[in-house]
């Protein structure tokens, strides 16, 4: 009961963070939002005992994005240009796609349910062997690094490569100077 | 924001409490939430927040670029690298049994140090992206005033 009622009143939060960031104009307040955003849905892990993901969501979503999004907006506009946004496509594309997430969740099964699919196929191995054989209590650990370790194998070589193109893309010597003389710079003094 | 006493001294307390909590994280991970991933943030945000308020040039003088940049692909061969060594050890890719005498303790070394490749890259590639998005203008002004090179 309790579970619920945070539940409830973290998804009012987030809806209200949501309609601000898509009503606000001006960029330094949806940046935060978003960071707020994020941190809304860390607690919301928390709440589904998630705490590794919640670590995750909280330190890169809320911390390390909106920083970079920060850093970002030093080269746009503080305000958003009026009047000029596409509403009745997106608002379609958005309701399709959420109308059918939500048709989803009704065949999910309950949550905490022993007999949902994904606790019958190798998760019960994982708990019965993590803590008793290997000694690590912390089951994410295990199945993160051992039990599927090629899939964090190839998570790590992801965000490597990601790094690698964003790098080559910012700093790299295709750009010749191309690019920069549109934007009009705000001065970093009155959004900080 | 150099000129601010609270931002300056709050940075400078914080600064070394952070990287310790972010090692605390990358190695306490099998027993509590937390791994490289988070680790690896956790530290990237440290010199993030040195960069925020001292200025990037500063931070670049204590984690250089071209280091940055060395330990993003030194993770990953950390990584991969644990998984030869099990073959060479005879066993499979990425199978840690080999590694120590009992299973379980091969299990806690591949798993430590695989996390920790894992720490060192999500650490080094969030520093160079903060690096890259903080410096844009900065590179963006040298190109165009020379263009050819």
């Amino acid at each position: 009961m309790t579970v619920l009622i945070i539940d409830l009143v973290l998804v009012s939060c987030m809806l209200a963070v949501a309609v601000m960031v898509a009503s606000f104009h001006r960029l330094f307040t949806v940046v935060v939002m978003t960071g707020a955003y994020s941190l809304i849905s860390a607690a919301m892990f928390v709440n589904l005992d998630a705490v590794d993901v919640a670590f995750t969501e909280a330190a890169v979503g809320a911390g390390f994005s909106t920083v970079l999004y920060l850093a970002a907006m030093t080269c746009l506009p503080a305000e958003e240009k009026r009047g000029q946004a596409l509403i009745g496509l997106p608002l379609f594309v958005c309701a399709c796609v959420g109308g059918l997430l939500l048709w989803a969740v009704v065949y999910l099964p309950p949550l905490g349910d022993p007999a949902a699919p994904a606790h019958l196929h190798v998760a019960p191995r994982y708990l019965a062997e993590s803590d008793a054989v290997l000694h690590i209590p912390n089951v994410v650990t295990t199945v993160l690094a051992s039990y599927r370790g090629f899939d964090t194998l190839g998570e790590t070589i992801v965000i490597f490569t990601a790094g690698l193109g964003v790098l080559l893309i910012l700093t790299g010597k295709s750009l010749k100077g191309k690019s920069g003389s549109k934007s009009n710079k705000p001065t970093k003094g009155d959004q900080r | 924001m150099k000129d601010n006493p609270i931002l300056r001294v709050s940075a400078k307390i914080l600064f070394a409490p952070m990287i310790v909590y972010g090692l605390y994280v990358q190695f306490h991970g099998d027993f509590g939430p937390g791994g490289g991933f988070q680790a690896g943030v956790i530290v990237a945000a440290a010199f993030v927040l040195h960069g925020l308020i001292f200025g990037l040039a500063e931070t670049k003088k204590v984690a250089p670029p071209y280091l940055v940049q060395t330990i993003m692909a030194l993770g990953v061969l950390l990584y991969g690298g644990v998984g030869v060594v099990n073959m060479l050890l005879g066993g499979l890719y990425l199978d840690y049994n080999v590694l120590a005498h009992e299973a379980a303790h091969g299990q806690h070394r591949g798993i430590l140090l695989v996390e920790f490749g894992v720490g060192l890259t999500v650490a080094s590639t969030v520093l160079a992206l903060f690096y890259a998005f903080a410096g844009f203008d900065e590179t963006r002004q040298k190109k165009m005033e020379t263009p050819n090179v």
